[in-house]
C-alpha cells in the first residue's frame, strides 16, 4: 500500500475471474464475427474456418458464465437476474443477452449449419448413437432442396442478427466498466468500443491458432490463402484497436484531469509489467511488426511475403502474442481500475492466489475447459466434411 | 405454401422454454418485491428489526437523572453516557443483571484529551507524559462534570502548539496578554467567551514603527508606507514572525 | 414445391392459425403471471407500529471543526452493526489530513481511526491539520442503486440506502460504483455491506450510533428539507459542501468547514 486509500479499498473486489470473463466473451464475439465474414460478407478464403469458428464460439460461450458464477458471493441466487433485473443496470442485461446469444444466435446457427450432416449421420448410425443424433435434429429430417435452402437462408439471417448481438454480448461488458463514473480509469466513452475491437482481434487470433493446431493434429495441410486472409484481417483489426487505445491514452494525457497523477504513478509502478511490457510491446508492437512484415498491403504487388513455412510460423507466434496481449488488456482494465484509490491519493496491491477460488489454477482450468468442450463438439458436430468419407 | 419442417419444430422448443421461464418467474419472485420500488419491501422490515446496542442518553437519564443533570451543566454536556460506559441497551433491559463498566484508567481519557496537533484549536488537551503521569484522571477531574482542579495559569495549558511556536521566535518574551486581553471566563467557558485580538496596524506599530520607542531591538519599518493596504498579520504570523 | 405427404409438412396458413390460437389461450395466463406480484401493502415496509416512512427524509451533517479524531464513532458503529472487526471493513471511518507549508498533503486513517490517531511526527512544516469523518452519503441519486443487477440495494422512501442481505448475489458492482468507498464485502455472509444510517435506531426515534457517541457534536443527524430539525440549523448556520459534487450523486451528508483538499 502506498499513499492513502479508503479503508474499504484494501481488498480488491474483482479479481482474476472477472478478468477472465470479458476475455472469454471477447473470444466468443471475435470468433463469431470472423465466421460472419464468410457467411454474410462472402469472404471465400476463410471458408475452411467457418465451422470451426462457430464451434469455438459455442465452446467458449458455454464456459463464459462459469467465472461469473465462481465469483459471485451467492451463485445459488444468480437466477434472480432473470426474475427481477434492474433495468438501470448494465450488468442485469447479462442473463438476457447471454440467453439470447446462446439460443437464438449460436445454437440456432449451429443447428441450421449441421442439420443436414446430423440427419445423414443419424440415418447411417445404429443403436444409441442413432437416437442421440436423431434427437439433435429435433425430428426435422427433411433434406429436400427447399429445406436445405431454408437452412442456408436461415443461417444467413441469423448471422446478420448475430453480428449486432455479438457486439452487444461483448459491448455491454465494456459498458459495465465504461459507465462507472466513480472510477476515472474505467469511465470512458471509448471503453465499449475498445473492448469490442480487442475482442475481434482476440477472436481472429484464436481461430487462427486453432485452425493451424487442428490441421497439425489431423495431419492435413494448412490452406495458405485462408491463413493469409486471417492474418491480414488480424493485422487490420489490430491497427484499428491500437489506434483506439492510443486515442484514449492521448486524450487522457492531453486533458490531464485530476486523476492523471495517480494513474501515471500506477502505470509506471503497479502496471508496468502488464501494460507496457505485456500489452504494448509483446502484445501489440511485436505482433504488428511480425504481421506487417508479411502483409500484402505493405508490399507492391499485393502478395503475402515470405515462404509458407515462415508465414505460418510468424502467424502462429503473432497470434499467441496477441492472445497474451489481449488478456493483459483485460487485466489492466479490471485490476488496474482497483489498484488506485478513489481518493486519488494512493495505490494498493492485488495479491493473486495460486490455489483458491479466484486463483491462477482455476483460471488455467477455465481456459482449458473450452478446449475440452471444443474437442467434444468436434466429435459430435464435425467441422470437416471428409469425416463422412471415412468409415465409422 | 408449406412451411419447412424446421420452423414448427423450433417454434415448439422455444415456446416450451419460454413457458418454463415464465412459470419459474411466478414461482420464484419474492412476494413483497416491487411494493415500494425495485426491491423486496420485507427487507426494510428485517433491517429495522435489528437489535439496538446503544440505548441512547435519554434512556440513561430516565433512571440516572441526577448524574444526567450534573453532566448537562458541565463541560461534558455533549458527551453521551455510552461514550464512556459502552453500549448499554442490555443494562436498560435488565438493570440488575448487566452492570455498565466505568473506565478508571488514564488510557481511556487520553484518547480524546492527549495533545494531537490535528485536533481543533482550543480543545482541552494535555501531554499525558508530563501531566501527572502516575495519577488517575478521575482523581482530580469528575468525569461527569470535569473542570481543571485549578484554573490553568498559562495559556499554553490549552494552546500548546501556539506556545511552542512562539517559543521559537523573538516573541517568546512577550506574554500572550501583550496582544490578547483574556476574560477570566474564557478559562471556564472557552468557546463561549473568546480573548480579543488586535484590530489595526498601529498595534504592531507600537513596537515596530520607525517612530516607536519601546523594545529597542525590534525590527523597524515605516508604518505609513510599508504595505499600507494590508494588516500586519496578513503576511507575518504573529506567533512566529520570522518563519519563512 | 409442395409435396403432399412430406414428413412434417405444415401448411403456412395452418401453422399461423395454430400459433395464434395457442397465444390467445395463453394470453390471459401470460398477462397474469408476467406482472410482478405486488405483495401485501399493509405490512411490508411498515417497520414499527406508528412509524411512517413517507413522513421522513434523512440526512446528516458533519462539522469538521469539531471532530477531534477520537474514533469513538468508528468503534460504536462496528459494535452496533456487527461490522467485521478487521481493518478492511468500515461503515464509517475518520481520515486525518496534514497539509504542509509547501502544499503537500498527507492523508491517513490507521485502522479507520478506530483507536484514535498517533501524534504527528513533526508539526514544523504543518500548515493545517484536521480530521474528516466519512460514511455512506445516502445519496439522493445513488450510483450504487443504479448498478445493482437484481434490486438488492435500494433507497427507502425515507432516504436511506440499504442492502437486502437475503437477496444480494454478491457481484460487488455496487462496491465498484460507489465514488466514496463506503461499501465493502462481508467476508462470511458474502454480500455487500454498508452504513445503514442505523435504520433500526432512527425508525425508533433514536439517533445513529455514531451520532450518539460523538463527544463533540461533530455529527448532526436530522431531516432534509424540514425546518424543525438539528440538520436544518446546521445547514443554515454553516457553509456546507458535499463530497464529489461533480459526480451528481446528490449526497445527503453535508460537511461544514471542509477543506478543498478533502476527497
Amino acid at each position: 500500500m502506498q499513499g492513502y486509500i479508503y479503508p474499504n479499498e484494501y481488498e480488491l473486489q474483482w479479481g482474476l475471474l472477472i478478468v477472465l470473463y470479458p476475455y472469454i466473451t471477447g473470444l466468443v464475439a471475435g470468433a463469431f464475427i470472423l465466421a460472419s465474414l464468410e457467411r454474410v460478407f462472402n469472404v471465400k478464403e476463410v471458408q475452411p474456418t467457418y465451422r470451426l469458428a462457430l464451434l469455438t464460439a459455442l465452446a467458449f460461450l458455454l464456459v463464459a458464465p462459469l467465472p461469473l458464477l465462481g465469483h459471485l458471493g451467492h451463485p445459488e441466487r444468480s437466477y434472480e437476474i432473470f426474475l427481477t433485473p434492474n433495468r438501470q443496470s448494465a450488468m442485469a442485461m447479462f442473463g438476457f443477452v447471454y440467453a439470447w446469444y446462446l439460443t437464438v444466435v449460436l445454437l440456432l446457427e449451429v443447428w441450421f449449419e449441421w442439420r443436414k450432416d446430423l440427419v445423414l449421420r443419424a440415418q447411417a448410425a445404429h443403436g444409441v448413437r442413432k437416437w442421440f443424433l436423431y434427437a439433435l435434429t429435433l425430428g426435422a429430417t427433411d433434406l429436400s432442396e427447399r429445406s436445405l435452402r431454408f437452412d442456408d437462408s436461415a443461417g444467413r439471417v441469423i448471422t446478420v442478427i448475430g453480428i449486432p448481438s455479438a457486439f452487444l454480448l461483448h459491448g455491454y461488458v465494456g459498458f459495465i466498466f465504461g459507465s462507472v463514473k466513480a472510477n476515472p480509469w474505467w469511465s470512458s466513452v471509448l471503453m465499449p468500443v475498445v473492448f469490442l475491437f480487442s475482442a475481434i482481434v482476440s477472436g481472429i487470433a484464436l481461430v487462427l491458432i486453432l485452425y493451424m493446431l487442428t490441421s497439425l493434429l489431423r495431419s492435413r495441410p494448412v490452406d495458405m490463402p485462408c491463413v493469409d486472409k486471417l492474418a491480414s484481417f488480424l493485422f487490420y483489426a489490430m491497427i484499428i484497436d491500437v489506434s483506439l487505445e492510443m486515442l484514449d491514452f492521448l486524450h487522457r494525457l492531453y486533458e490531464s484531469e485530476e486523476s492523471i497523477g495517480i494513474l501515471s504513478q500506477m502505470i509506471s509502478s503497479r502496471l508496468f509489467l502488464s501494460l507496457i511490457v505485456l500489452q504494448l510491446v509483446i502484445g501489440t508492437l511485436v505482433p504488428l511488426v511480425l504481421l506487417g512484415s508479411t502483409s500484402p498491403a505493405l508490399r507492391r504487388g499485393g502478395a503475402a511475403r515470405g515462404s509458407p513455412e515462415l508465414r505460418r510460423l510468424i502467424y502462429l507466434v503473432a497470434a499467441v502474442l496477441v492472445e497474451i496481449g489481449i488478456f493483459s488488456i483485460r487485466w489492466n482494465v479490471v485490476v488496474g481500475g482497483q489498484l488506485f484509490s478513489k481518493s486519488l491519493r494512493g495505490l494498493t496491491v492485488y495479491k493473486v492466489e495460486v490455489l483458491g477460488s479466484e486463483g491462477v489454477a482455476i483460471t488455467f482450468g477455465l481456459l482449458a475447459l473450452p478446449l475440452l468442450i471444443l474437442w467434444v463438439l468436434v466429435k459430435v458436430l464435425p467441422p470437416w466434411t471428409e469425416v463422412e468419407a471415412r468409415s465409422t | 405454401m408449406r412451411l419447412p419442417q424446421q420452423v414448427p419444430r423450433l417454434a415448439v422448443v422455444f415456446a416450451v422454454a419460454i413457458l418454463v421461464l415464465i412459470g419459474a418467474r411466478t414461482a420464484l419472485i419474492p412476494a413483497t418485491f416491487g411494493t415500494f420500488g425495485h426491491y423486496r419491501a420485507a427487507a426494510v422490515d428485517s433491517i429495522a428489526a435489528r437489535a439496538v446496542k446503544f440505548a441512547g442518553r435519554q434512556e440513561c437519564e430516565e433512571c440516572h437523572d441526577d448524574v444526567g443533570s450534573k453532566r448537562l451543566a458541565g463541560n461534558h454536556r455533549g458527551v453521551g453516557c455510552e461514550v464512556c460506559h459502552g453500549p448499554q441497551a442490555g443494562h436498560v433491559a435488565a438493570p440488575s443483571d448487566v452492570t455498565p463498566p466505568a473506565p478508571r484508567d488514564r488510557s481511556f481519557c487520553v484518547r480524546c484529551h492527549a495533545y494531537n496537533a490535528s485536533r481543533p484549536t482550543g480543545f482541552p488537551q494535555i501531554d499525558p507524559v508530563t501531566h501527572n503521569p502516575l495519577k488517575a484522571c478521575i482523581a482530580c477531574h469528575d468525569p461527569h462534570a470535569p473542570v481543571p482542579p485549578t484554573v490553568p495559569q498559562e495559556c499554553s495549558a490549552c494552546h500548546g502548539q501556539i506556545a511552542r511556536l512562539k517559543a521559537l521566535s523573538h516573541h517568546v518574551n512577550l506574554p500572550c496578554v501583550t496582544c490578547h486581553s483574556v476574560p477570566q471566563e474564557h478559562k471556564v467557558n472557552p468557546r463561549a467567551v473568546r480573548p480579543t485580538k488586535p484590530v489595526n496596524r498601529s498595534f504592531c506599530g507600537q513596537c515596530h514603527d520607525q517612530a516607536a520607542t519601546r523594545v529597542k531591538e525590534a525590527p523597524r519599518i515605516d508604518l505609513a508606507t510599508h504595505y499600507q493596504r494590508y494588516l500586519c498579520w496578513q503576511c507575518h504570523y504573529p506567533h512566529y514572525p520570522e518563519a519563512k | 414445391m409442395s409435396e403432399p405427404g412430406a414428413p412434417g409438412g405444415l401448411n403456412r396458413r395452418q401453422f399461423v392459425e395454430t400459433a395464434l390460437k395457442a397465444c390467445g389461450a395463453a394470453a390471459p395466463l401470460l398477462v397474469a403471471v408476467i406482472r410482478i406480484p405486488a405483495g401485501g401493502q399493509e405490512a411490508a415496509g411498515g417497520v414499527e407500529a406508528g412509524y411512517d416512512p413517507t413522513g421522513h427524509y434523512y440526512g446528516m451533517g458533519i462539522d469538521i471543526n469539531k471532530c477531534i479524531g477520537c474514533g469513538r464513532c468508528v468503534a460504536a458503529c462496528k459494535t452496533e452493526n456487527d461490522v467485521p472487526a478487521d481493518a478492511a471493513h468500515f461503515n464509517t471511518w475518520v481520515e486525518r489530513y496534514v497539509i504542509e507549508n509547501d502544499g503537500d498533503v498527507t492523508v491517513d486513517s490507521p485502522n479507520g481511526g478506530i483507536d484514535g490517531f498517533p501524534p504527528l511526527e513533526s508539526e514544523r512544516g504543518t500548515l493545517r491539520s484536521f480530521f474528516v469523518p466519512k460514511l455512506c452519503n445516502h445519496c439522493a441519486n445513488p450510483p450504487c442503486v443504479q448498478v445493482c443487477p437484481v434490486g438488492a440495494t435500494f433507497s427507502t422512501r425515507d432516504g436511506v440506502v440499504l442492502v437486502d442481505e437475503k437477496y444480494c448475489i454478491g457481484c460487488r458492482y455496487c462496491i465498484q460504483a460507489c465514488p466514496y468507498g463506503a461499501r465493502w464485502f462481508h467476508p462470511t455472509k458474502r454480500v455487500a455491506g454498508k452504513c445503514t444510517l442505523c435504520y433500526h435506531r432512527i425508525t425508533r426515534g433514536l439517533v445513529p450510533a455514531c451520532v450518539e457517541v460523538c463527544p463533540t457534536g461533530a455529527r448532526i443527524f436530522g431531516e432534509v428539507e424540514q425546518r424543525a430539525t438539528p440538520l436544518a440549523r446546521f445547514m443554515r448556520m454553516n457553509d456546507v459542501q458535499v463530497l464529489k459534487p461533480h459526480l451528481n450523486t446528490k449526497p445527503k451528508v453535508h460537511y461544514a468547514n471542509m477543506d478543498g483538499e478533502v476527497r
